[in-house]
Formats: structure tokens, sequence, C-alpha cells
């Protein structure tokens, strides 16, 4: 008992449920975004301990780009039943009528037309007022120094200069009008915590995480899986089947696979411990600027 | 798709042993310092950088400048764009760092003396601080500094880091020097546990590896120091407090009451009470999703159903029945100002402790106290990054325990009524008997203080139109719109001033000129006591409206046209006044024989014809929301 009430894993939920609880007390219309991944699950998992034995006082909400893996989306569409959650899919009708894809357009217009446009239109749509989020600060050097509560303009857009100071555990949620705020409940986890905690705690995840035969192109050093028959072939490509798993999950185009024998959690948390590139490396969206992140959050990406 | 079936966890394979406790600590110091440095090679030697960190550690160094071959590892710590042009570090940034024995939490903050402010947000939750200085330099201001923040925040454990030893030769002199400077410091301040370690972050001594450059010192390298430093203050031993964050309600029977325990342990059969109350009931179960537990501790977050129905709400503090904190409205307190915005006493604020928001005002700045020589000094007003004692009045009473004793119960943050600006921290001390704080010192009673207990920005909402335009219909909805959500409002109409304030005018032009600048007149007092005012007047002249406008500040006056066609003005004649005019009965009436001059530039535009007037009123009441009027 001891052992298990002094680790950090336990220190790092009791603050996450800590900080739900507290959104939630005093939020109008909170929301929580769902992106499917790996960090989602952890997160929906400490949301519904958190408020267990009632049920979540808040939906999910999915930005759905229409390129996501099968795989996220079946696992996605099992979720009301399983956890008797509302999930809310959005996608950017406007950009999709527009034909905005990943392989028509560079991924930083794509990205930002149906992931951080979409969420600015679903956030006002459904006028919520505080959006939970799976972000960590450990996935890129910005992040760092994000806030857990992340206030932003009436244009969703964050500035980092303007940041309230954060003490204690006491949150400050209090919003000016038309400000609306991020939450980041899993701000202090590591990669390697969120894969220690899903295996301590038995969370599902994407099957996408485990390493499988799966159909792949190599493009630019990047191995990305062809995932249906939107995948156009450059000439001289050829699509191979090769041992991969995927350390991110976003959109199957946008997403770099890992050769990896890893078909366990335990095999995971040793390929992550002894891993020699960070996580987003495997995400294309971060590499296309320098410090491209900042920007995008500040253009209000999430 | 298939059902995911989790693969298991070999129980005995090494990678699934959890990692340790947690440790949060923060760093100290400036750029020059080295702090950066440190930090950088803290997670360069314990192996927790990724590749592509180390092939852009390799790439950055080289392009900014560093020595042939040489890493420059305070390139790890920038974030920000700016900063990393600029290289300074300008906000609080957290590292994580896993040992086989922990993982730690480092607040990186800044050591520029306008940041006291970080390294406050930084100490607030942290168990240890690392406070770094040169050793060319030793103990300088800054580092007596940090070292009282870090006392005043309640850390117990400081690690001096005496850096750059190899400027100095490691010489043995110079580091005792320098430690025993600080240690007499750090009992002056009441730090009871300092060590000092000397170390070279740039080429790696005592930081990970053990030096063979400092034969003199045989103390911990720093990460064996932080890997032994107590993670929690001892405050499981404490009688239990649980702050109520959330009432979970499940059907019409179950209730449970939410909140991380802030001291103590808590167990089925125990009798607890609400101190608000004094109710007192019994602990049922301890509710958690995959199991009952049988005892619950400190900085657990959990949810307890009680034996008996008592009245339980967010805010209040579940307690030991046995040992209940004190409840009390008026404290001594330390108090850090954060913002730009200077406090003065006197003024009203939402004070934040636990999950209970309480209005409240600092009646008086008792001292200021200087950082740099720990000097008491007498202040009317307390700047950012400035530290105070100070006396607080809160409107209701609060369970409290000091500062000292209980981290999580004697804390608060103050929040700005109208901004909602973190404005300051504070620490409670004790508390103060009523008698001892009746006389209020430094007292500014001004319009920001007024509109500030009142929640709201001051203004003049100044309808101008036609006779039936519909001004004071409109005016008449909006005040009822913002009176009953709570805001203080008054209304000047025209009729009414007529009646008393301006009975002995006319309407000539001049007689409409005095008129409309004693109403303008009175409307400016109304705003300095803090109400939002609403004039509905004809005022058909732009030079008067402009005067108007010109008596007060320049975001207080919100012109609001009421766009009517004279033609339906003269349809409606609500007061048949119209009909006079062109009977010849009235002289001068606006739009029959005397002129209207619309407004160039309103803040807002009301059209009549089209639009009822109560959708009207409630434009007019979101354009106060969106522009802050209403806190």
């Amino acid at each position: 008992m001891n052992a298990f009430r002094n680790n950090a894993l336990k220190q790092l939920e009791d603050e996450s449920i800590a900080i739900f609880r507290e959104v939630a007390a005093e939020a109008r219309n909170p929301v929580m975004l769902y992106s499917i991944g790996k960090d989602s699950s952890v997160l929906l998992h400490l949301a519904r301990k958190a408020f267990y034995p009632a049920p979540l006082p808040f939906p999910l909400l999915h930005i759905d780009t229409k390129w996501k893996f099968r795989e996220m989306i079946a696992f996605r569409d099992r979720l009301p039943e399983r956890y008797g959650v509302r999930v809310i899919v959005y996608t950017n009708e406007e950009g999709l009528r527009q034909g905005i894809t990943p392989f028509t357009h560079d991924p930083t217009t794509y990205t930002h037309i149906m992931k951080t446009e979409a969420l600015k239109q679903a956030l006002d749509r459904y006028k919520f007022d505080f959006a939970f989020g799976g972000a960590r600060r450990d996935e890129e050097a910005s992040r760092a120094k994000e806030r857990i509560i992340s206030v932003r303009n009436s244009n969703h857009a964050w500035d980092p200069r303007r940041q309230r100071p954060e003490l204690w555990n006491l949150y400050n949620t209090r919003l000016g009008p038309g400000e609306t705020a991020r939450v980041f409940p899993l701000s202090n986890w590591t990669e390697l915590d969120i894969w220690r905690y899903i295996a301590q705690e038995n969370i599902e995840v994407v099957p996408l995480y485990f390493a499988s035969e799966r159909p792949v192109v190599e493009r630019d050093g990047t191995l990305i899986m062809v995932d249906d028959d939107r995948f156009p072939l450059a000439p001289g490509e050829e699509v191979k089947l090769q041992r991969v798993r995927f350390r991110t999950l976003g959109c199957y185009p946008l997403t770099g696979a890992v050769l990896s024998d890893a078909t366990s959690l335990a095999d995971i948390i040793r390929e992550t411990e002894e891993s020699r590139f960070s996580e987003r490396s495997g995400r294309v969206i971060d590499h296309d600027q320098p410090a491209s992140m900042e920007r995008k959050k500040r253009e209000g990406y999430f | 798709m298939a059902d995911v079936s989790l693969p298991l966890i070999d129980p005995a394979g090494s990678s699934t042993t959890v990692p340790g406790d947690l440790l949060r600590l923060i760093t100290c110091g400036s750029v020059d310092d080295g702090k950066s440095t440190l930090i950088g090679r803290l997670l360069f030697d314990t192996d927790s950088l990724t590749e592509d960190q180390r092939q852009r550690l390799a790439r950055d160094s080289a392009r900014l400048g560093a020595p042939e071959g040489e890493l420059d590892y305070s390139l790890l710590l920038d974030g920000l764009e700016a900063e990393r042009e600029q290289r300074i570090t300008i906000d609080v940034a957290y590292r994580f760092l896993t040992t086989p024995r922990r993982k730690f939490i480092i607040a990186d903050c800044p050591g520029h003396e306008q940041y006291t402010r970080n390294m406050v947000t930084g100490a607030s939750m942290a168990n240890a601080a690392v406070v770094l200085c040169d050793a060319r330099y030793g103990v300088l201001t800054q580092t007596r500094r940090h070292a009282f923040i870090a006392a005043l925040m309640g850390i117990r454990h400081v690690v001096l880091a005496v850096n750059k030893m190899d400027l100095v030769d490691f010489d043995a002199d110079c580091f005792h020097a320098i430690a025993s400077e600080f240690r007499s410091h750090a009992e002056q301040i009441e730090l009871p546990h300092v060590t000092a370690i000397p170390l070279s972050a740039r080429f790696g001594d005592n930081v990970f590896h053990r030096s063979a450059r400092t034969p003199f010192y045989t103390g911990p390298t720093l990460l064996e120091c932080l890997e032994s430093v107590p993670s929690a203050p001892a405050s499981v031993s404490s009688p239990f407090r649980l702050p109520v964050q959330w009432v979970a309600r499940v059907g019409g029977n179950f209730r449970g009451y939410a909140g991380t325990i802030a001291s103590g342990a808590v167990r089925p059969g125990m009798k607890v009470v609400n101190v608000h109350s004094g109710a007192v009931s019994e602990v049922r179960r301890l509710v958690e999703m995959d199991r009952e537990r049988e005892e619950a501790v400190a900085g657990e977050a959990v949810m307890i159903e009680l034996s008996s129905e008592i009245d339980v709400a967010r805010g209040d503090v579940l307690a030991d029945a046995e040992a209940p904190p004190e409840l009390a409205d008026q404290f001594s307190a330390h108090v850090v100002w954060l913002h730009e915005q200077p406090m003065y006493a006197g003024r009203a604020y939402l004070f934040k402790f636990g999950a209970a928001t309480v209005p409240g005002t600092i009646t008086e700045i008792r001292y200021q106290i200087d950082v740099n020589t720990l000097a008491h000094v007498a202040t009317r007003a307390l700047h950012q990054n400035e530290v105070a004692q100070v006396h607080i009045a809160l409107s209701r009473r609060i369970p409290f325990e000091p500062y000292a004793v209980n981290r999580f119960l004697g804390s608060c943050i103050i929040i700005d009524r109208l901004t909602n600006a973190t404005v300051g921290a504070g620490m409670i001390e004790f508390a103060l008997r009523r008698s001892a704080n009746l006389h209020w010192q430094n007292l500014i009673v001004d319009k920001t203080a007024r509109s500030a207990l009142k929640g709201q920005r001051p203004a003049v909402i100044w309808f101008t139109g036609l006779s039936g335009s519909g001004k004071s219909t409109i005016a008449n909805l909006v005040e009822q719109k913002l009176h009953a959500e709570g805001r203080h409002t008054y209304t000047l109409d025209g009729d009414n001033i007529r009646h008393g304030l301006s009975r002995d005018l006319g309407f000539t032009e001049a007689d409409r000129v005095e008129n409309i600048r004693r109403v303008a007149e009175a409307a400016k007092l109304f705003v300095d006591a803090g109400l939002i005012v609403l004039v509905s007047f004809i005022s058909p002249y732009r030079a008067d409206r402009d005067a108007a406008r010109a008596l007060v500040g320049a975001d207080e006056f919100i012109e609001v046209f009421v766009d009517t066609p004279p033609e339906e003005c003269e349809r409606r004649d609500p007061k048949g006044l119209y009909r006079k005019a062109r009977a010849g009965l009235l002289k001068n009436f606006t739009g029959v024989d005397a002129p209207y001059e619309p407004p160039e530039a309103p803040e807002l535009t009301l059209q009549t014809l089209r639009t009822p007037a109560e959708e009207l009123a409630e434009q007019v009441v979101s354009f106060l929301r969106s522009r802050g009027y209403l806190g």
C-alpha cells in the first residue's frame, strides 16, 4: 500500500484528478478534447476516476479531419457504449468542400484548416468555455512553459507573455468576455509515465500502438501507412508489408510509423526507455518550420 | 474490428517497475550563473535526452557560437522563440528528469529582479530549491533574495550550487568562504536544511559524476543530494483536512464529497465535521473506480461517502471531528504582489482559498519586506515583485491553518475582480481578532475602488435620437437587464431632469446647451461613484455630446444612436408633441423647427424600425459585456 501511495504515477494521477474536478466545478460549459491517442485514453480514464461513480459532467469532442486511421475511428465509435460518455464529432465541412487534404496541401495549411480552424469552429459553435486536452510539457520545448490552465482570447490565440501565474494547487478559472481556456491535466506526465500508467491501470489503447505487419510506403525517410485507397503512390514508390507500430497517432498520411517488434505494453515501455528519438519526431507537422509548434499555438492550435 | 485485448505484462520485467516518488524542485539563478547549463547538464548526464534532442543541441551549439566541439547545454532549455534570440529565460519552464530513485519536476525560474513572481510560482509547490551562484562572485544580493523567497514559500531544503569552480581553479578556500556566508544568511531567514556543493555545470564536476578536482569536498553530488531530499512535508501525521472541491450525486441516494486531502489521513468509521456548520458525520466509504480504499492520506485525491446526510458544499472543509481547524475572516498574512498594477490597501479583491473564492480586502499594509536586505519598509502601495506583511479582511469566515503548518489551508491567490488576473499570492500567518483590525490605514476610496467593489467598470451610456425614437424605452430595458444581473446603475432621463435639476431652463438653444451640460456633469459624478449611468436625452447638437464625452475617461462614454426615421417618430408621437409642434403650439421642437445632428461615430447604432426594443436592449448589454464593463 505504501509503495503504491508514494509512487510518482499515483502523485501524477492525484494532480490530474484534482484539475478535472476543479475545472468541472467552475466551468460553465466544459468539454474534453479527445484525439483517440494514448494520451486521450489516459485522459478519459483519469476523468472517469475523478467523478466516479457519477458520470462524466462533460462530453468528449473529436475533431475529425476524415484522414484518421480507420482503427482509430472504430475505437472512437465504441466509446459511448463502453463508457457511457457522449462523443461529439466535428469536421470543418468548409475545408472538406474546398478539397483540403494532406496530399494536396502542405502539412501546415492542412493542419491549420482541418484541425486548428475546425477546433475553433467547434468551440464557438457549442460555446464551450473550458476544453481539456492531453498535451504534455515534455512533448515539445514551447510546451514546457505553458500553464495547466491556458487562457485564450476571443480569437483563441495564446499569448506566452500574458499567462497567469499558477501557484500551489489553486487555479484561477475566471474568464473575461469572449475568453476561453485550455486545460492540460497531463502537463507533468512524460511519454514513459503515460505508458507505465496504461500498463498499471490496464487502459485500452488503439491497436496501432502495437507492432504488426502493416502496409507502408517510405517517403522522405518516413514510413507512412497506406490505410485506404486514397493514398496516391508517387512513381517508384511501392507498398511493403513491414513490422511497424506508431508512437503517436494523427492523420495517417502525416504520421510516421517506426519499425518495431513491440507487441506488448512491457515491450513498448522497454522500447520507450531506450528510445533514441523523441516522440513527436514521428509527426510531419512539427518540422516544417523552426519553432513551428509555438507559432501554431499562438494561432490557436491545441 | 477485433476487440482490443491488452497484452499481458511480464511481472518480472524490469521495464515495468514504476519509478520511485516524485520530487518538485526549483532552480534559481541567472543565466550568468549558468543555471540553464546546469539543468541541461543534468538532463544530458542522466541520459534524459533523446537522440534528436542531442543532435539539435550539437547543431545549435555550433550555430550559436559555442567553442569548437563543445556543447552549450543551456540551449536545451530555451523554449520560446523570442528568448532564444535574446538568450534569456523569461518565464517558469517545467522539466522532467527520471532516475531509478525518483521522478523530478524541475521548475526552472529566472533570476532577474523583475521576475520574482516566477520564482514564487515555481516555489509554491516545490520541496527543494537549488540556488546557484558563480564561484567568482560568491553570495550576491540575488542569491540572498532567492534564499529568502524559498524560505518564505515554505521550502525547507536548499542546495547552494557553487558553480563555475573551474574558473577559480577549484579553490577550496573560495568554496568554503561562500558556503559559510550563505549558511549564516540561511540561519537568519530560518532555512533549516542547507547543502553547499562545489561544481562546474559546463564540465560536469559534482553534478552527476563525482569530481576528482574537488578532493576537499566529501559531500554528495548534486543528483545524489536531490535523490535523498524528503519529498513530502510530514503532513500525514497532522489532523485530517479535506477541502471539498466537488459534490458528486448519483440518483437520489449517493452523495460523494471529492477533494484532495490537505493533511492527515482518513479511514472508514472516522468522525468528521463540516468546519463551517459544525455538523458531524462518519465516513462510510472511500470510493474509487476500481476498488474501495481502507485509508487515504495527505496529497491523495479522494471521494468520500458519509454515513449520515449533512450539508456539505464545494468550498467547505471536512476535518477530523476531534481536531478541526479554526474559522476566521481576518488574518495577518504575507503577500507577494505579482501584477503590474500595484496593490493599494482598501481595494476589493477575490481571495481563492482551496475551493472557496471569497471577496475581501487588504485593509492594511503593515510593512514591505526588502527581499535583498530583509529590512521592513513602510509603504502605501505594493508593486510587482514586492513582498509585504498585510492584514486581510474577508467577507466571510473560512477554515484555515497558518501557512507554516499547512501549505494548502494557509495559501491563497488574489484575483482582480475586473480583469480576472491573478495579481497576488497570500500566505496566512495567524488570525486577527476583529478588534485588532478595526482601523483601516492608507484607505484610498476612489473611482477604481468603488467600481471594483461593484465588480463593474463605470460608464455613461448616452442614448441620443429624436423625440419618440425609443430612447427611454430601450434605456429602461437595458437598466432592468443590468439590475437583474446585479449591476449598479442609474438613469438620467430628459423628463425627470427637466422637472428638477433643470426646472429653470426652457427650450432655446442656449438653454438646451446648459441643460446638456448639467446632465453631463451629473453623469460624471455618478461615474465617479462607480455606476453605469444611462442618459436618455434628445441631445440634438453634436458639440454638446462631444463636450459630455470629454468630461469622462476615453473608455467611459458610450454613445448610442437610436436611429428612427423622423416620419416614424412623428407617426408614433407617444406624447403628442409632434402634433403640438405642427400646430405651432411648441417652438424649437427638434425635427420640426429645430435641427438634429446625428452622431458621426457612435459606439452603437440601434435601428428601431426592424428590431424590437427588447433585442436592441440586449445588443447594448452584450456590447457592455464584450468590452469588459460588466467584470
